[in-house]
């Protein structure tokens, strides 16, 4: 049977991108901090060698749009490719999806009553690229297969947190009953706080962030108490995408060792965080 | 009515806000493609039009004000893509909704670190 081995949850900020194609910025002062933080991450991805990933994303209007915008979508590709978000920029590598891995969570998971939309065709945005791009520095998505599973942070109401934390248990139940002799990495793809938008646009709540850190290495379901527009206010409209730590810390059960975090203000407008967590047997 | 609790500065884009701002967001949507924000910066007028976006869009289109445009139901996600087309990023456009210089506006981030 298939092998959760942990967890990476990281920030996704466009601007990593640009940056994570040249060595030499990532030595400059404003990026070092950020990215002597993944050197841990790719000593750890090293050692526990995954052969698949597993990520919660949020889409900012690639793949989707408000004419049909699911709260959670699972990809079933062959295949995921990027393209220009409006920017221009040249797209990150494609990713070779594993449509059997896919078939098997779409069952197990509308089984179990998460009733997902599945895409047989779905554009990746950024959201999904750099994780990659960090984690496999020059290979990026073409490194190891994926399955994303996209959850709606566009259009309020959003997904609760207990219900994310819930999506990602039952992800996590479905992976250990995968028929396959595989090692799976669940990513967590954005936050932590920030803000873009409105009056209060560039809010950052390093307290918060810190807190939450400390809650998803001991205490997960602590932050199944907050509702999504608790998030908003603690986090910032786009510290939503805390729900995608979530979910991720979800699919490793009820107890996690906290192998390594960083956390840096500010990359762009946003915290930016990192934590690798593994799977334990007990409470640390 | 109250859908949920009201946050400083925050408009929470909820069911209500995506209908009044579809419009907008369809087009700052359509910017994902190269060849559409060619033919918007040809004629922005026209390219609004053809997109059904309100007066009052129009207008905010026109000054680039993005409080404007969330007040006519657009979204930040959409709006980038838009402020993009002008070389706008992150920083420019935090400046502009909170009316600090764009220094001014990177010292209330590194700020936070405290």
């Amino acid at each position: 049977m298939a092998r959760i081995v942990g967890s990476v949850l990281t920030s996704h900020v466009p601007l990593i991108g640009k940056a994570t194609v040249n060595p030499a910025l990532q030595q400059e002062p404003y990026w070092k901090p950020f990215f002597d933080g993944y050197r841990a991450v790719h000593a750890w991805l090293d050692r526990v060698k995954p052969d698949i990933v597993v990520m919660f994303y949020n889409d900012h209007g690639l793949n989707f749009f408000l004419d049909k915008l699911p709260t959670f979508a699972i990809g079933a590709a062959d295949e995921y490719r990027n393209e220009d978000e409006g920017w221009g920029l040249p797209p990150f590598p494609p990713t070779p999806g594993e449509p059997n891995l896919s078939g098997h969570l779409i069952e197990s998971l509308v089984n179990d009553e998460f009733d997902l939309t599945t895409c047989q065709e779905m554009l990746v945005d950024h959201a999904f690229a750099i994780p990659l791009q960090l984690l496999w520095p020059g290979v990026g998505g073409r490194a190891i297969k994926a399955v994303p599973i996209c959850i709606n942070t566009v259009q309020h109401p959003l997904p609760s947190p207990k219900r994310c934390y819930r999506l990602g248990q039952s992800v996590g139940r479905a992976i250990a009953s995968w028929d396959a002799d595989l090692k799976v990495l669940v990513v967590g793809s954005g936050g932590l706080s920030h803000q873009l938008d409105g009056e209060r646009a560039g809010f950052i709540n390093k307290q918060f962030d810190l807190e939450c850190m400390d809650h998803l290495a001991n205490d997960p379901e602590a932050l199944t108490r907050y509702t999504s527009v608790d998030l908003v206010e603690l986090a910032g409209t786009q510290g939503v995408e805390l729900l995608m730590w979530i979910a991720a810390r979800g699919a490793l059960g009820e107890h996690a060792r906290e192998v390594h975090r960083n956390y840096h203000i500010p990359i762009s407008n946003t915290a930016a965080g990192l934590m690798v967590l593994e799977p334990a047997e007990r409470a640390p | 009515m109250t859908r949920h609790p009201s946050i400083p500065g925050t408009i929470l884009f909820d069911t209500e806000e995506a209908r009044k701002g579809y419009a907008l967001n369809r087009m700052c949507f359509s910017f994902n493609s190269a060849a559409n924000r060619a033919e918007f910066l040809k004629d922005e007028e026209a390219y609004c039009r053809k997109f059904g976006l309100t007066p009052e869009q129009i207008q905010a289109v026109k000054e680039r004000n993005v409080l404007k445009l969330l007040e006519a139901g657009g979204n930040i996600y959409y709006l980038a893509k838009f402020a993009g087309i002008f070389g706008l990023n992150m920083q420019d456009i935090g400046a502009q909704q909170t009316g600090m210089s764009v220094e001014a506006f990177n010292q209330k981030l590194l700020s936070a670190r405290h």
